[in-house]
């Protein structure tokens, strides 16, 4: 129960004020700047436009200096943001077959048409820390190769031309795409809804629950069968000018996870796939979204569903940080009148249990 | 036009200025907004919405009649309105030629630099294999 609570407005001011001088810090240190943090501090904003579910490296950057570094904070302001604005329409699908790739591995196939490209990643480094960055440091120049302009298929799809792996399912035609920030989330949720929820989820609630079907809980068997990242072209067909005008490019990480095969007396055996799209260089986060849209397909693939991982409700009901923290930083909220009616009854209980003891204890000391 | 989408707002203005531009006036002022940016479903399935993007959109009319709609991801409304302006006058006999030499063929040239040396920069890490062979010694 909540009741409006009076007074407090004089603290709360000079406790934003304070919050105001501890978020810029000693004035003597340069104040960071928001080309510094897109530039120097970019996979931080990298997650906050994914999960502020909006691409702006400007503003992500700015919620990201705002909220002093806290990044669902962060991501907190961009939905917040984003709720002020209309909206023109939604785009062309994305065509991630055409990406200007600057990232792309598979486990899968050491040989893929286009290579394995290994581009800017913390694998192999040795996770030493190293002080010379502490200050001044200039990184050498990248070295450069001669691109070859052959083509960078999805694995999945050379794959897919043997019918070795399930064809990714196509929408019929005229159907619309589920939107949750449009209408509220109900169960069974089609696959379009979880791909959204999943994508603006929490990584660190994915990571875990992708990590727990590798566990057991829900096993899939995954090969990481490609994760590229890098850019693509966005189109927008603009109702004023009656036909699609580019819009420019975005950064995205995609993750095709291959996992177990299914099969049955009229359907050849073959591999299943978990999908992983993100905004920006996120391939943790791909990664695990890749996982748990496989486990969340059990439904549809015939699989029982016993595992947390699988369950869509559970998924899809908790994996919204801003939801979350919402919720679990409410506690802190005044719950005085909650508070004083449960300690009115548990005071109420305990007299009961006293009066019930003291019968007995009294025939006790009389015997 | 997407050339100009992937320039910024200072370069084009600073290269329409060298062109003696006819009078026009705005259809829609730059105007921010959002779009729902979606992708499929394994790459190639079914489209689901992703997130969205801020967009940034405008509309111009020259007074000789052509009508220009700019479009750009970001909130920049001057780059929304410059796009549209160069919409309208590379549809125009008068202006078409010379906003495509003088303003889109050197910002793709640039565009295109950028894009070769990021290529080649990639190109750099992409895995060589080697087998190593079990030999006698």
């Amino acid at each position: 129960m909540y009741v409006a609570v009076k007074g407090g407005e004089r603290a709360i001011e000079n406790a934003h004020r304070l919050l105001a001088h501890k978020r810029r810090g000693v004035q003597s240190v340069p104040e960071v700047t928001l080309d510094q943090i897109s530039e120097q501090l970019g996979l931080a904003v990298d997650r906050v436009m994914s999960e502020g579910s909006l691409y702006d490296r400007e503003l992500a950057s700015l919620a990201i200096k705002q909220a002093r570094g806290d990044l669902i904070e962060a991501i907190f302001l961009v939905r917040a943001f984003r709720a002020t604005m209309p909206r023109f329409g939604a785009s062309e699908p994305v065509d991630t077959g055409a990406m200007r790739v600057q990232r792309r591995v598979s486990s899968t196939f050491k040989d893929i048409p286009g290579g394995q490209i290994l581009g800017p990643t913390f694998d192999y480094t040795h996770r030493l820390l190293d002080p010379s960055l502490a200050e001044g440091y200039v990184p050498e120049a990248p070295a450069t190769a001669e691109a070859s302009a052959a083509p960078t298929p999805r694995v999945t799809d050379i794959l897919g031309r043997d019918g070795l792996i399930e064809p990714s399912p196509q929408a019929e035609d005229g159907a619309s795409v589920g939107d949750l920030t449009r209408e509220p989330l109900n169960f069974p949720a089609d696959r379009d809804l979880r791909l959204q929820n999943l994508a603006r989820g929490d990584e660190g609630f994915l990571l875990a629950m992708g990590y727990s079907t590798q566990r057991g809980y829900g096993r899939n068997h995954p090969f990481a069968g490609e994760i590229r990242f890098g850019e693509v072209e966005v189109e927008f067909v603009a109702e004023d000018a009656g036909f699609a005008v580019p819009l420019g490019s975005i950064e995205l990480t995609e993750c095709q996870m291959v996992n177990q095969f299914k099969g049955s007396a009229t359907e050849a055996p073959c591999f299943t796939r978990g999908y992983g799209l993100a905004f920006g260089q996120s391939e943790r986060k791909t990664m695990s979204m890749a996982l748990v849209d496989r486990a969340l397909r059990a439904r549809e693939l015939g699989e029982e569903v016993r595992a947390p991982a699988q369950d869509e409700e559970f998924v899809m009901s908790h994996s919204d940080n801003v939801q979350a923290t919402g919720f679990v930083e409410h506690l802190k909220l005044p719950h005085y009148v909650d508070f004083q009616s449960e300690l009115g009854l548990l005071r109420k209980l305990r007299q009961e249990f006293a009066d019930a003891q003291a019968p007995d204890a009294m025939k006790e000391a009389a015997e | 036009m997407a050339v100009l989408a992937h320039a910024e707002a200072g370069e084009i203005a600073a290269r329409l200025r060298d062109l003696t531009l006819p009078p026009y006036q705005d259809l829609r002022a730059p105007e921010n907004g959002l779009v729902m940016l979606r992708g499929r479903a394994g790459g190639d399935g079914a489209p689901f919405n992703l997130g969205e993007a801020t967009v940034s959109r405008a509309a111009v009319r020259l007074a000789s009649g052509e009508v220009g709609f700019g479009y750009t991801l970001g909130r920049d409304g001057e780059k929304a309105r410059l796009i549209a302006l160069c919409d309208a006058l590379v549809q125009s006999r008068d202006f078409g030629g010379a906003v495509e030499r003088d303003v889109i063929a050197p910002l793709r040239e640039q565009l295109m630099t950028r894009r070769t040396q990021a290529a080649a920069e990639t190109a750099a890490t992409k895995v060589d294999f080697y087998t190593m062979v079990r030999g006698e010694g």
